[in-house]
C-alpha cells in the first residue's frame, strides 16, 4: 500500500486539497496486477522502467511519483518517458520539490506537485504561484520537442 | 582508533558578502582569526558548532579548524587551507593582507 | 556572433527576476542553505574559500567589445578591478556579494550575457574551437551547433538534476582544439561518403578522478537528428547514472560500467521514440542561427606593412611566430593575446586590459573576441595590415607576451588560492615556472611545450593532457605536486603517465627544469617537440632525470 493522501496539491492556479480519494497502490514491477482496481492510483519509485507499466495505461487513473530529494531529478525523465509512450491520465509529482522546480515539472508531463503541509508552511503559495506561468520561456517547446 | 581531539577554532563564511568569519569568545562572528575563540574541549566545540548550524541567517558552512595558540595574539590556524582563509589569494594583495 | 531576439532577452531577464526572488528568500528564511545551494549553483554562484564566486559563460568563447566592456565594468563595480578566463570559456568574478548577485546578473543581461548552468548537476557552458569561423583548417564552423545546443539545455525541464555535472564540447574542425575526447559528449562535425555534414559522437570522455578518453557511440550522425539524440544520452544517463557516490556518478563511469555497447543499445532504444518527440523547428532555428554566423566582411588589401614589420622588427618577429595563427583568408591571421605574462597569474584580465582587448576587436578585429580554454583571448579576423598596429597596442598595456605554446604558456585552475575544493596551490606555482623560464632565456628554443597545473584530483587544470601535467595535492596538511609526462588534448590525445613520488612546492621548478633540459639533451633535432620525444623515447629517461637516486639504487 502507498502513502494516503494527507499532503498539499499545487496546481497552476495554487494550493488545493488533495481531491483523489482512492487506495494508492505500490508498484513493483514485478508482482502480477491483475487484481489491480480499476482507475486505480500508482505509487511509482523514480527508478520504475516506464515500459513496464504501458500494459496497464488504459486501468489507471493517477501515477504518483516519488521525489525522495530535491536533487534527485530522475522523476522528471520518467515522467516524460510515460507521457512519449502514451500515458494520458493524470501525473503527479511527491515529495522534496522546490516552488522552482514547479515548471520543470510541468513542463516534464507532470499535471501537478504533491507536498507536505510543513513544507508548504515554508514554501509559501505566493512563491509557487510565482512559477506557475510555466509555458512561458520555454526553450524546449521553440525547439520543437513536443509537450 | 577515534581522531584524538585537536585545538580548534569554528569558522564559516558571512552569508552577505561571503568572507571568511570565525565565532569569537562572546558569541559574535569576527573576521579575523586572532580574535576567535579556540576550543580545548571537544563537547563545547561541537555544541557550538551545533550552534553554529542553526544560524543560517547569518553565516552559511560552519566548521571546526584545527588552530595553535598563538603567541599573545590569539589563535592561529595550522593547515595551509586555513592559512590562506586568514590571509586571503597568495597572488595578489586583497586588503585583508595589506591590513596586516 | 549570436544575437539575441526578445524570446532570449525575455528568458535571460525573467531568470534574473527569479534568482533576485530566490536571494530574498535565502535571506529571509523560506530557503534553507540546502535548498538554496543548488538554486545558486544553476546560477552560476558559489561560495569559494574567502567569498562568493560568480562564474559567468561566455558561450562557445565567443564575445564581441561590448560584451567585453561590460565584464570589465562588473569587474571594477562589483568586484576588485579584474576578471579570471577559465579552461571551460568562462570568466570568474573572485569577490561578489551575494546581495549584489541580481544586479550583476542584470548587468550581464544588457549586454546579452548570463551566469545560467555555468554550475550544478546540469548541462554545462557548451565549449567549441577557439578558432571557429576563421581557421583556415575548418570543415564546418561548430558554435551554430553550440548555441543551438545551448538553446536546448537551457532550463531544460529534465536535466537540471542529473546525477552530475555534463560537459559537452564541439568542433569543427579534424585538428581538436576543443579537447573533445575530454568531454561526457564531444562532437565532432565530419563529413561522410556522399560529403553530407555530421558529427561523430563520443561519450565519456574526462578528466578529474578518473580521466578517460571519451569512446565513439555514434559514427555518424546527421545534423538534423542532434537534438533527440543528445536528449536519448542524456535520458539514459539520468535514469541508470550513480546517485549513490558522488566519485562515480559522472557519465563515465555509467559507460564503464555497463559497457559502450550496452549504453550505446539503450541511447538507440530512446532514439526511436525520441526522434518523433520533436518536429523540424530546431533545424529552422539552426539555419537562422547559422546565417547570423557568417563571415565578417573582409577587406581586402596589401599586406606590405605586415612585411616590412616582420623584416624589421625582430619583436614583432617574435610574437608572429608565436601568436598567429593561419587564417582561411590569406590576408588575414588569427592574433591570440596572451594572458600568461611571465609571472602573472595565468588568465586573468584587469578591467584596463580587457578594454584594450575590446578597442582594439572593434577597431581591427571585425569587432570579435573569443576565450580559449588556454586561458588566453583571441582576436580571430585580424587583417595583416593591422597586426603591427595591434601589437603595438598590446605592448603598451602589457599584454604583448610572446609565449603562446611556450613553457610559459600554462594553464592554471585558481587553486588553493580560492577554491573550496583545492588541494594545493597552483597560481605560485605557473608563477615561478613562468618566472624561471624567462630568466633561463630559452622557451623559444624549447618550442612547443604546454604545462598544465591542478590544483586537486578535479583536474580543472586539464593536467592529465598536459605533455608535463602538475597536480597539487596535500600531504598531511603539506602542498605536495605529483608530475605526469606525455598528455595530449588533441585530436592525437592521451593521458599523462605518473613519473613517481610527488615534490615540495619548493622543488616543482627545478623538476621541471630537469625535464626539460634532459629533452633539450635527448631531442633528435630542433624540429622534434617535447611530446614527440616523449612519445620516441619513453618515460626512462624523464624518470631518470627527476629521481637519479632512485633509479641508480634500483640499478645496482
Amino acid at each position: 500500500m502507498g502513502r494516503g493522501n494527507s499532503g498539499i496539491l499545487v496546481r497552476d492556479t495554487g494550493f488545493r486539497d488533495d481531491d483523489w480519494r482512492g487506495e494508492f497502490v505500490q508498484w513493483s514491477g514485478e508482482e502480477d496486477h491483475s487484481a489491480l482496481p480499476d482507475l486505480a492510483a500508482l505509487d511509482v519509485e523514480n527508478t520504475a522502467s516506464a515500459e513496464d507499466i504501458v500494459p496497464l495505461f488504459e486501468r489507471i487513473a493517477l501515477i504518483r511519483i516519488a521525489f525522495p530529494s530535491h536533487m534527485d531529478g530522475r522523476g522528471f525523465s520518467l515522467a516524460r518517458h510515460l507521457r512519449l509512450l502514451g500515458y494520458r491520465g493524470r501525473l503527479r509529482a511527491a515529495g522534496h520539490i522546490l516552488a522552482d522546480q514547479y515548471t520543470m515539472a510541468r513542463r516534464s508531463g507532470f499535471d501537478e506537485v504533491e507536498i507536505d503541509p510543513d513544507f508548504a508552511e515554508r514554501q509559501s503559495e505566493e512563491q509557487w504561484l510565482f512559477r506557475a506561468d510555466w509555458r512561458t520561456h520555454d526553450y524546449q517547446e521553440r525547439l520543437g520537442r513536443r509537450q | 582508533m577515534a581522531r584524538a581531539f585537536r585545538p580548534c577554532i569554528l569558522t564559516a563564511n558571512d552569508l552577505i558578502d561571503g568572507e571568511v568569519v570565525y565565532l569569537a569568545p562572546d558569541g559574535a562572528w569576527t573576521r579575523r582569526p586572532v580574535d576567535a575563540r579556540l576550543f580545548e574541549d571537544e563537547g563545547e566545540a561541537n555544541r557550538s558548532l551545533a550552534a553554529a548550524e542553526a544560524q543560517e541567517d547569518a553565516i552559511v558552512g560552519p566548521y571546526l579548524a584545527a588552530a595553535a595558540p598563538g603567541g599573545h595574539l590569539g589563535p592561529e590556524p595550522v593547515h595551509i587551507r586555513e592559512v590562506l582563509r586568514a590571509t586571503g589569494p597568495s597572488n595578489y594583495c586583497h586588503g585583508k593582507q595589506a591590513g596586516s | 556572433m549570436y544575437r539575441y531576439d526578445s524570446f532570449d532577452r525575455e528568458f535571460v531577464r525573467s531568470r534574473v527576476a527569479q534568482f533576485r526572488q530566490q536571494v530574498e528568500r535565502r535571506i529571509d528564511g523560506s530557503l534553507t542553505e540546502e535548498e538554496f545551494k543548488p538554486l545558486r549553483l544553476m546560477n552560476g554562484l558559489y561560495l569559494q574559500l574567502h567569498a562568493y564566486m560568480l562564474r559567468v559563460a561566455i558561450p562557445y568563447g565567443t564575445l564581441d567589445s561590448r560584451q567585453m566592456r561590460q565584464l570589465a565594468h562588473i569587474a571594477e563595480r562589483w568586484d576588485k578591478g579584474y576578471g579570471h578566463f577559465t579552461t571551460r570559456q568562462n570568466i570568474q568574478f573572485n569577490w561578489p556579494r551575494l546581495k549584489d548577485v541580481p544586479d550583476i546578473l542584470d548587468a550581464l543581461a544588457d549586454v546579452e550575457m548570463h551566469a545560467i548552468q555555468t554550475s550544478g548537476n546540469c548541462v554545462r557552458n557548451i565549449t567549441a574551437d577557439h578558432f571557429a569561423g576563421a581557421a583556415a583548417d575548418e570543415i564546418a564552423d561548430p558554435r551554430p551547433t553550440a548555441e543551438l545546443l545551448r538553446q536546448w539545455s537551457t532550463d531544460h525541464p529534465e536535466f537540471a538534476f542529473l546525477p552530475r555535472k555534463f560537459k559537452i564540447a564541439v568542433s569543427g574542425s579534424p585538428v581538436d582544439r576543443a579537447v573533445t575526447r575530454a568531454h561526457d559528449i564531444g562532437l565532432r562535425m565530419i563529413r561522410n561518403g556522399v560529403g553530407e555534414t555530421g558529427y561523430e559522437v563520443s561519450i565519456g570522455g574526462g578528466l578529474g578522478r578518473t580521466p578517460v578518453i571519451g569512446s565513439v557511440v555514434r559514427d555518424f550522425l546527421p545534423v538534423a537528428d542532434l537534438l533527440p539524440y543528445v536528449e536519448s544520452i542524456l535520458q539514459v544517463y539520468n535514469a541508470i547514472g550513480r546517485r549513490d557516490n558522488i566519485y562515480k556518478a559522472r557519465i563515465k563511469i555509467t559507460v564503464r560500467e555497463h559497457g559502450i555497447d550496452a549504453f550505446r543499445e539503450r541511447v538507440e532504444q530512446r532514439f526511436r521514440i525520441q526522434h518523433k518527440a520533436f518536429t523540424s523547428a530546431h533545424q529552422a532555428l539552426l539555419k537562422r542561427i547559422s546565417a547570423m554566423f557568417a563571415a565578417p566582411a573582409f577587406i581586402e588589401a596589401p599586406t606590405g606593412a605586415f612585411d616590412a614589420a616582420l623584416a624589421r622588427d625582430p619583436v614583432f618577429r617574435s610574437f608572429v611566430d608565436t601568436n598567429l595563427h593561419p587564417h582561411r583568408n590569406p590576408q588575414y591571421a588569427i592574433v591570440t593575446i596572451s594572458l600568461k605574462a611571465h609571472g602573472a597569474t595565468p588568465g586573468d584580465a584587469t578591467a584596463e586590459q580587457m578594454r584594450v582587448i575590446a578597442d582594439l576587436a572593434e577597431r581591427y578585429g571585425h569587432d570579435e573576441i573569443r576565450i580559449s580554454h588556454e586561458q588566453n583571448c583571441i582576436l580571430p579576423h585580424v587583417h595583416k595590415r593591422d597586426v603591427p598596429a595591434v601589437h603595438a597596442a598590446l605592448r603598451e598595456a602589457d599584454l604583448a607576451t610572446s609565449n603562446v605554446g611556450l613553457a610559459s604558456d600554462i594553464i592554471a585552475c585558481p587553486g588553493m588560492d580560492y577554491c573550496n575544493l583545492a588541494t594545493a596551490r597552483s597560481i605560485p606555482i605557473a608563477q615561478d615556472i613562468a618566472t624561471r623560464m624567462k630568466e633561463r632565456g630559452d622557451e623559444r628554443q624549447v618550442g612547443d611545450l604546454k604545462i598544465k597545473i591542478s590544483g586537486c584530483i578535479n583536474a580543472c587544470g586539464h593536467h592529465h593532457v598536459g605533455h608535463i601535467g602538475i597536480l597539487g595535492l596535500d600531504r598531511a596538511g603539506v602542498e605536495n605536486y605529483q608530475i605526469t609526462l606525455g598528455g595530449d588534448g588533441t585530436e592525437t590525445a592521451a593521458l599523462g603517465e605518473r613519473v613517481g613520488p610527488g615534490f615540495a612546492a619548493d622543488d616543482v621548478v627545478p623538476a621541471v627544469e630537469r625535464l626539460i633540459d634532459t629533452y633539450l639533451v635527448l631531442r633528435s633535432d630542433e624540429d622534434e617537440a617535447f611530446l614527440a620525444t616523449y612519445r620516441r623515447v619513453g618515460m626512462q629517461p624523464f624518470k631518470a632525470a627527476l629521481y637519479p637516486d632512485t633509479v641508480l639504487a634500483a640499478g645496482r
